[in-house]
């Protein structure tokens, strides 16, 4: 993986991109950190772990009435047993979906997200307006997303003040009997287990 | 805080914006890995840079600042090494440097934030509780809007590290935390059925009377 501190545009750095290569070259005369660490961190989160895996937990949820079970009372075991686990994702709760009850996460405080099964989060999920508008006016945020829920439906909004993280499970869209799980699994968007969205009805 | 205007997604949103975010994402990991904060302090730090700072700084803006503020408070770098990019000092003992054959363990195991009880849990699910009146001026996970107000527990989450303690080096002074809904009634006036669910240390906590 390349040594990148470069923006792609351009030869000259920016002011922040200069001072994070000077922190960097200090941090690493100072032995504090290794390079290659910091190489496989970045890869880590940048390739290999995503809302693909949150996904897998869905489609598992949806196809295997044992493991939604499972998901309900023990989500953190449940969702290790698929392999997914650690930081950030310590103290798993499942939030299902049912057509009264639309569960919708935030952190108002800072930034706090399910790492293991949905990656780093989205810039709008750490950003002001989805922070102070989710606990205050969560039909008006779902408007920005496109979401028009019935009148008669519950929102409840989750906000992870703690270190215990929210999956929502969304509902399995109808038309989808039989279907295998890697085929459920495409259905389950990144905002549907955030509760910004709704999984994709089959085309 | 309101007036932030519409939640504005961005289609097919890279994880990193520029390479630099990239660094500064994994700068913070691998010097939180060194032992030298807990994850309390490294929130509190950032959440304590002056406001003007915090508002206006892009999400890893804020992560290099509350990095070089961290060590800086432990003196593991000094504000002129900062500056020249280069060590003057010789350098702090650390517990630990994370290398790379050692990351996925690291991740995989996370920090796991329960401990044992020192007592049992005050509230179970259905008791009625009020958030108490407090303002603290160190670090806290009680928002202000959710202070003062009437709510149900729903859940016992567990016996957990207490960040009110634990982000000043008081130790881990684990407490009961509780899983709180509130009604949007009762937190905005507005005549919704939706709710807010709160995750609360007992001691935010009082029985409603």
């Amino acid at each position: 993986m390349p040594h990148d501190g470069h923006d792609h545009e351009g030869s000259e750095l920016s002011p922040v991109a200069l001072r994070v290569k000077a922190l960097e070259s200090l941090l690493v005369e100072k032995g504090y950190v290794d390079p290659a660490a910091l190489d496989v961190l970045i890869e880590t989160y940048e390739t290999k772990v995503g809302p693909r895996n949150g996904a897998r937990v869905v489609a598992r949820a949806w196809s295997d009435r044992d493991f939604a079970d499972w998901l309900r009372r023990d989500a953190t075991a449940a969702i290790a047993a698929l392999g997914y686990q650690g930081r950030q994702g310590e103290h798993m709760v499942s939030l299902f979906n049912t057509p009264q009850i639309h569960n919708m996460v935030v952190c108002t405080l800072c930034s706090c997200y399910p790492w293991p099964v949905l990656g780093l989060p989205p810039v709008w999920y750490k950003s002001p307006p989805y922070r102070s508008r989710a606990v205050l006016e969560p039909r008006a945020v779902l408007g920005d997303f496109g979401v028009k829920l019935p009148e008669d439906v519950e929102v409840r909004v989750w906000d992870s003040t703690a270190e215990v993280r929210y999956l929502v499970i969304p509902l399995r869209p109808a038309g989808t009997d039989g279907w295998s799980e890697e085929r459920l699994a495409e259905l389950v968007t990144r905002d549907s287990m955030i509760g910004t969205g709704l999984a994709t009805a089959p085309s | 805080m309101m007036g932030f205007g519409p939640v504005a997604p961005e289609p097919d949103e890279p994880c990193f914006h520029a390479g630099w975010e990239r660094r500064a994402f994994a700068l913070t990991l691998a010097m939180g890995a060194t032992g030298s904060w807990n994850i309390d302090a490294s929130r509190h730090a950032r959440e304590t840079l002056p406001p003007l700072t915090y508002w206006s700084s892009s999400y890893y803006e804020i992560w290099l600042e509350g990095l070089v503020k961290l060590m800086g408070e432990r003196g593991l770098v000094s504000a002129d090494e900062v500056r020249a990019g280069k060590s003057i000092e010789p350098p702090r003992n650390v517990a630990r440097v994370l290398k790379a054959d050692m990351v996925a363990g690291v991740l995989a195991e996370g920090g796991p934030a329960n401990r044992a009880a020192p007592a049992p849990p005050r509230f179970k699910a259905g008791d009625k509780i009020r958030t108490r009146n407090i303002h603290p001026r160190g670090h806290t996970r009680l928002p202000r809007y959710a202070r003062d107000r009437a709510g149900e527990i729903v859940r016992v989450h567990g016996c957990h590290v207490f960040p009110d303690s634990s982000a000043h080096g008081k130790g881990d002074d684990p407490r009961w935390l509780y899983s709180v809904k509130f009604t949007a009634r009762e937190l905005w006036g507005h005549d919704t059925p939706d709710c807010v669910h709160i995750d609360l240390w007992e001691s935010y906590l009082e029985a409603a009377s």
